[in-house]
């Protein structure tokens, strides 16, 4: 059966289909799940979508695993979680609103952009969760990496090297992921009027504590907040706990509401201060103590810290090179929000050095040699 | 275990070459003794030997990158090694090989607790990076059984695991950054103290690549504060049937243990002997352990004991005290050296989707019936990865062969009904010959390309992971 189009965007609705579409595409392929992360370099190229490979192949929610195609919706695999009490480790961040796009996010795409939220700093990146892949590489072959168990180390892991590739080494079929269970409870701690590099401390001393904080971000103008989840009374524990220990940097407000507690987090995992902003948006990732020095060498329009100040959000200027302000500050910055224009000219992905990039560069040609798997997106 | 032959015209350069060796290194660093490098013939797989050509132990980066660009030159195979604790060969020399060893690399480079990383080079051991930051509250999480001896460098290659990784995570989750030298000498920095990888993730596809890929001579590694204390409890069933139920209800009941063992009834009584732990002499035992304050454990252990006694538990005995803790762990930390007193054993690493765990501990009494030999059962529940013990008597010509071919076994019944070879010790030579049971082609060839991409002579630790004869054509060429 041939791939159905539709409005001129290859869909294939089985891996086979998939597969004999790449076999016989000859130029450029844009790869795509629901189109709401429109990071990288333009691609020019003929829109291939894996939207209609969705649906949950596997979920035992006994082991704490679940095997879902990756056309499949992010939200339906929330739901599906929730209705056992359970969740995606990693809180997938929803682009939509920064980006201003309206598509519906897919877990090929979350995976693709190894899309991670505020509990990256306790339980781990979308690629620290994922034990299974099945991809189509760039020559039409179908190939199956890890599988359904959490650990697994039989043969290389292919399934690292598949998170966040952004479709530039194959195109994603199925994924498999290990799960948690949901808290009974949660709690945010507030301290108000912080300077940023006060506010880093505060969330360190919070980080290494024992209290498995679960997120730590700091909003300049809107507070310091801590996050601590788990059963009612270790939650109530803990908050006393940390209040007391972050007694020199003030009185910590705690929410304990679970909607205020839910809400809160999802604007800081969907940096919503950002949303219908002018500008750039430029994503770094740095050593926690050297975030308040991203934001005084960027001179940006506006910022937020999460992962205790290692990931610092900035609006900037639209045009600006960010990374000629940071200069040689180890870690590296991505521009996620521009105009196609901006994104062509300056490099999205942060230029990597000579023999890293020539491994990439390496394994982009052994996986897709004729070179048509979003091409240029990630690497010139 | 076949092994490709060893390459004449490296062998016939012998002399030539170690002294090429020596040129670049400082003197001692250069073994080509037949007595000395004898030590180095075998990790701790001792089924397999062979001695290798010579062995080399660089104190930095820079003699490293040094003696791989010669051998890269020389196209002579190097095998990396860490501190040879491999139970699956993944150190094991081959004739023509250089071993080159990252044992006198072993200084912790910077430690910083604010930011909760530590840098050390990787010929340290595991254990002693917790010991670097023990004392300030902090430990690193991955804990493989041999962490005394094991050096991160070995737990890179294979991506070790241990007890806790239910809660905790796996070598390459705890991974942030690290130096690696390729084999044609260039030195390349992945990652560092902050987090996710901004290309590609080659640091993902490095750790657990078994030494194929790099030498991995510096490793910035996560650190976390120790929780405030910890506690199990142990519970005894009657069928491994109710204990899997049990385990998949805790899971459900959304509390996280940092540990769930199972042990069956031969491993309890062989443990019982041995170390009189006063475990029940029962078919399936459980020890479940928690973490946080005292009051927060007592009620992880109340939710725990209220589902295991619906599973009307054999036995049920929380800890209370450091002390019962400890007797209630004691059993199982000696499952090993239990065994170890009264067989010889090999130690078998597949991982089932646990829902199967009943079936298929059924189907390895079966099979172990068939071969006539006896199997010992201890499972990291959390995760499903099983350690089969399979005994033998060394002494009695066969018995090894008969036990690998029902390793064997088991590891092919640990696929079929959707787990894998290996948890958590890697394939090396021991498991390399089952991958075509596990992968198809496509699937090795796509691992494959990733070697010829860091490693286009495929010089580094030879024969391992790949069938001899899926790689033949490219190690020939």
């Amino acid at each position: 059966m041939t791939p159905t189009r539709k409005d001129t965007v290859m869909q294939p609705t089985s891996e086979a289909d998939l597969a004999e579409a790449i076999r016989g595409a000859n130029g450029a392929l844009a790869i795509r799940g629901g189109g709401t992360r429109p990071l990288g370099r333009p691609v020019a190229g003929e829109a291939l979508s894996t939207a209609a490979l969705s649906g949950v192949r596997l979920y035992e929610p006994g082991a704490l695993t679940l095997v879902v195609g990756a056309g499949t919706p992010v939200a339906e695999v929330e739901a599906l979680l929730a209705s056992e009490n359970q969740r995606l480790p990693f809180e997938p961040m929803d682009h939509r609103g920064l980006t201003g796009t309206d598509g519906i996010p897919t877990v090929g795409g979350m995976v693709a952009a190894n899309a991670s939220g505020p509990r990256r700093v306790q339980a781990g990146a979308c690629r620290d969760s994922m034990i299974g892949v099945r991809f189509v590489d760039g020559t039409g072959a179908v190939v199956k990496n890890g599988g359904r168990v959490m650990k697994n180390v039989t043969g290389y892991d292919l399934v690292k090297l598949l998170a966040g590739s952004w479709g530039t080494l194959g195109v994603l079929t199925e994924v498999g992921f290990k799960l948690l269970p949901a808290p009974a409870a949660a709690a945010t701690l507030r301290l108000a009027d912080l300077d940023d590099a006060t506010a880093v401390r505060a969330m360190a001393s919070a980080l290494t504590s024992p209290f498995e904080v679960s997120g730590a971000a700091h909003l300049p103008g809107a507070g310091t907040f801590l996050r601590l989840e788990g059963l009612e009374a270790q939650v109530a524990y803990r908050a006393g706990r940390l209040v007391d220990r972050l007694a020199p940097f003030g009185r910590a407000e705690v929410e304990r509401a679970p909607a205020a507690v839910a809400a809160r987090w999802a604007a800081i995992r969907d940096v919503a201060t950002f949303h219908g902003t002018p500008g750039d948006v430029w994503r770094v990732s740095v050593k926690p103590s050297d975030g308040p020095l991203v934001a005084a060498r960027a001179q940006a329009d506006a910022v937020q810290y999460d992962w205790g100040g290692g990931l610092v959000w900035l609006r900037m200027p639209e045009g600006t090179d960010l990374r000629a302000r940071l200069g040689d500050l180890p870690g590296h910055a991505t521009l996620v929000r521009a105009t196609a224009e901006t994104r062509a000219r300056l490099a999205p992905f942060p230029p990597e050095p000579a023999p890293v990039a020539a491994l990439a560069s390496a394994l982009r040609a052994k996986f897709d040699p004729r070179g048509i798997l979003n091409p240029g997106l990630m690497a010139p | 275990m076949e092994m490709p032959i060893a390459d004449v015209r490296v062998l016939n350069r012998r002399e030539r070459l170690v002294a090429g060796l020596r040129a670049i290194l400082p003197g001692d660093a250069v073994i080509d003794d037949v007595a000395e490098t004898r030590a180095y013939e075998c990790d701790a797989l001792t089924a397999y030997r062979c001695p290798p050509m010579a062995v080399v132990l660089p104190r930095s980066t820079s003699e490293v990158a040094a003696v791989l660009r010669f051998c890269h030159d020389e196209g002579v195979p190097v095998v990396p090694r860490g501190a040879g604790t491999s139970l699956a060969g993944g150190a094991l020399p081959t004739a023509d090989c250089v071993i080159l060893g990252v044992a006198r690399m072993t200084e912790v480079l910077e430690t910083d607790l604010d930011n909760r990383f530590i840098r050390v080079e990787t010929g340290r051991t595991n254990l002693s990076v917790t010991g670097a930051v023990e004392e300030d509250g902090f430990f690193y999480a991955p804990d493989p059984s041999s962490q005394l001896a094991c050096a991160i460098a070995g737990n890179i290659a294979m991506n070790s695991g241990g007890a806790h990784c239910l809660k905790y995570g796996v070598t390459t989750n705890n991974l942030l950054g690290a130096t690696v030298v390729l084999m044609d000498g260039t030195v390349i920095t992945l990652g560092g103290a902050h987090l996710d990888a901004p290309g590609l993730d080659l640091l993902g596809v490095i750790c657990g690549s078994e030494g194929q890929l790099g030498v991995v001579t510096e490793a910035t590694l996560r650190i976390l504060p120790k929780p405030e204390g910890a506690r199990p409890v142990l519970m005894g069933f009657d069928s491994s049937e109710v204990a899997g139920e049990c385990v998949g209800d805790i899971i459900r009941a959304g509390i996280l243990p940092v540990a769930i063992e199972f042990m069956d009834r031969p491993c309890i009584r062989a443990c019982e002997a041995f170390a009189h732990a006063g475990y029940p002499d029962c078919e399936a035992l459980l020890i479940v352990e928690v973490e946080g304050s005292d009051a927060e454990i007592d009620a992880q252990l109340e939710a725990i004991t209220a589902i295991a006694r619906r599973h009307n538990p054999v036995a049920l005995r929380e800890s209370g005290s450091a002390e019962e803790s400890a007797a209630i762990w004691k059993g199982r930390k000696s499952a090993f050296g239990a065994m170890g007193q009264i067989n010889d054993y090999i130690c078998l690493d597949g991982t089932i989707p646990i829902g199967e765990l009943p079936g298929v501990l059924r189907r390895i009494g079966d099979l172990a019936r068939g071969y006539g030999l006896e199997v010992a059962n201890v499972f990291h529940a959390g995760d499903g990865n099983m350690h089969p013990l399979i005994l033998f008597n060394a002494n009695q010509p066969g018995e090894l062969e008969k036990a690998e071919d029902l390793g064997a076994d088991i590891l092919r019944l640990c696929v079929e009904v959707g787990g894998c070879l290996s948890g958590e010790h890697g394939v090396g030579v021991e498991k390399r010959d089952l991958m075509t049971d596990q992968y198809a082609a496509e699937d090795l060839e796509a691992q494959m390309r990733v070697k010829d991409a860091f490693d286009p002579k495929w010089l580094l630790n030879p024969a391992k992971v790949f069938p001899l004869a899926v790689s033949a054509s490219r190690r020939a060429a």
